[in-house]
């Protein structure tokens, strides 16, 4: 028994190793960072312990915008998104033909390169010298007036940044409500329809309840992810976000870390551990809410 | 009673309707997901002067050039960024898969003291966000000078924890019998495990290292922290440097050569792995 004790844990050194030094030891670490005052990178030292890294971030005007931005697309983007992937969803599970080939397709964002597909999109909605871009093309078809949406005002990038995040995402939405749907067992359809139930009531007491489940780890996920979104607006704004006005608080972290204006831990750790802060909230108000409207 | 037949003699008619209505929302959906597909593909064959000399862009090209793409490959290094990124996808997924194999199999296999426990802390670490272990490990790595070498890529990057999980759960549903019979035998555990629990399991395994050659493939945020020499970068930092420095940023056609050699990979890797990759990310994938 002994022997055959310590061959476990030998089968399992590998992974705990690599947890420990890679997961375990930085989350403890982090919060000591956070609390180390005027940590200098290059000679290891700081002055002091205390709360001035909090503030210094709370004050930052960059980790504010930064606030502001990530607010912004998490409402708009998890509720648009879970709403159309739920209509996606319901009408994939409507039909018989052709259902596997718009699987397919719809799910072509999800392994795509976040970074390339962005250039697409940069260079779509982009308004340059040479051209106007197809999406200002079309607005002026419907005779609105040209918009530069990389380069101009903050509610055009915004609504890039978020109609890209939607792109980005729909996948695994779709993805999981079209098995939730389907999972759903037939008799109770069978039953609404021999009572005459109307398709749009079937729905909201019937398809709603049964998947409320998942729609709400969708809701969950949703925020968590969009709340750590980062990369989409590196794709569409370059990796100068400060300067674009269109920075994350991942954003921010990672700024702190390194790059031109980098090289302050202990203010990234301070922000990391807030944002994980507002997440754990939100996380648990979702929770609460979905106690009265979730059905097990 | 009466509402019952108004809509049994409706129906056909406004089921037709609806279908229509639906496939037509559907095929909205697809176009909005395959435009920009389509759009890197027909910019990345217009040659360059063609690109910008069209104010309103066509929609298709009657003289398709392949120039883009020899510049992609000669002007900008996105060779060396694809080979980066080979090198950094198969190592990272081999050790992960060493890694994953083991610790799944001492959990499913092995009756051990504090397996329990231990199995709920492996669990409780699904729960830690990324961002929170980044600073220190960007640390670390700066450290131990393992900035730009792919040693420093790989090392942070190999352990999922939700793949051990998943593993796990998979090789538990093998029979004892199976164990005690192959015991009988004489085989040795390891034996055990390579000749009998791993074949078994072969799908899920095929489906963890797809995702993760998904993940590696597109990471960002850790090559771009711990490289800043071109001869180290990813293909996402590569598509990066290349926007912002690569051909003058006035050379779209060009930059979305690139975009397409880089894309073109996974998406091949999808089509073929189409039911295993849906079914992975299924069981408990999000876009990272």
């Amino acid at each position: 028994m002994e022997k055959r004790n310590n061959k476990a844990w030998f089968y399992l050194l590998p992974a705990m190793l690599f947890l420990g030094f890679f997961m375990v030891y930085p989350l403890i670490d982090v919060f000591i960072y956070s609390l180390e005052e005027g940590y200098n990178s290059a000679s290891q030292t700081f002055f002091g312990v205390g709360s001035y890294n909090y503030s210094f971030v709370l004050h930052d005007p960059y980790f504010l915008q930064a606030v502001k931005n990530t607010f912004i697309l998490v409402i708009f983007t998890v509720p648009l998104s879970t709403g159309i992937a739920l209509l996606i969803s319901t009408g994939l599970n409507s039909i018989k033909a052709l259902k596997n080939l718009f699987q397919t397709i719809y799910f072509l964002p999800y392994v795509t390169n976040t970074l390339a597909v962005g250039l697409v999109f940069m260079i779509l909605f982009n308004k340059t010298e040479y051209t106007d871009g197809l999406v200002n093309l079309i607005i002026r078809m419907f005779g609105g007036n040209s918009i530069d949406f990389i380069d101009g005002p903050y509610w055009a990038k915004m609504f890039v940044l978020c109609f890209y995040t939607i792109w980005v995402v729909m996948p695994f939405k779709v993805l999981t409500l079209t098995s939730a749907l389907a999972s759903v067992n037939p008799q109770y359809y069978d039953a609404a329809k021999v009572d005459g139930t109307s398709k749009f009531r079937t729905f909201t007491k019937i398809t709603l309840p049964m998947i409320s489940p998942m729609l709400f780890y969708l809701i969950i996920t949703g925020f968590i992810g969009a709340f750590k979104a980062y990369s989409d607006a590196v794709a569409l704004f370059g990796t100068n976000l400060n300067a674009a006005e269109m920075n994350t608080i991942v954003g921010y972290i990672y700024d702190m870390l390194y790059g031109d204006s980098g090289g302050y831990p202990s203010f990234a750790s301070a922000a990391a551990i807030i944002l994980f802060a507002i997440v754990l909230t939100i996380t648990c108000i979702n929770s609460l809410i979905s106690k009265r409207y979730v059905h097990y | 009673m009466t509402n019952l037949n108004q809509v049994k003699i409706s129906s056909p008619n406004r089921g037709k309707i609806g279908k229509a209505i639906i496939y037509i929302f559907l095929g909205i959906w697809a176009i909005m997901v395959l435009f920009p597909f389509y759009w890197m593909l027909l910019t990345s064959v217009k040659s360059y002067s063609a690109y910008n000399s069209e104010y309103v862009p066509k929609l298709f090209t009657l003289s398709p050039t392949m120039e883009n793409y020899i510049s992609a490959f000669s002007a900008v290094p996105l060779g060396k960024y694809l080979a980066n990124t080979l090198i950094f996808t198969l190592s990272t997924t081999a050790f992960m898969l060493v890694v994953t194999v083991l610790a799944a199999a001492a959990f499913a296999r092995f009756n051990f003291r504090g397996r329990s426990i231990a199995f709920m802390l492996f669990l409780a670490l699904m729960m830690i966000p990324y961002e929170l272990v980044i600073v220190t490990n960007f640390v670390t790595i700066t450290n131990m000078d393992l900035r730009n070498t792919f040693l420093g890529l790989i090392l942070p990057s190999i352990t999922s924890v939700f793949y051990i999980y998943l593993l796990k759960e998979n090789f538990a549903q093998i029979p004892d019998e199976l164990y005690y019979a192959a015991k009988v035998d004489g085989t040795s555990d390891l034996k055990y495990l390579l000749k009998v629990m791993i074949p078994i399991c072969k799908p899920t395994i095929i489906t963890i290292i797809i995702l993760k050659v998904i993940e590696c493939w597109n990471l960002y945020v850790w090559p771009r922290l711990i490289t800043d020499d071109v001869n180290y970068f990813l293909v996402s930092n590569g598509i990066q440097e290349i926007r912002e420095s690569g051909f003058g940023r006035e050379n779209i056609p060009a930059m979305m050569a690139a975009v397409v050699v880089i894309s073109i990979p996974l998406i091949i890797l999808f089509l073929i792995f189409r039911k295993k990759v849906m079914a992975g990310v299924l069981h408990g994938g999000t876009k990272g």
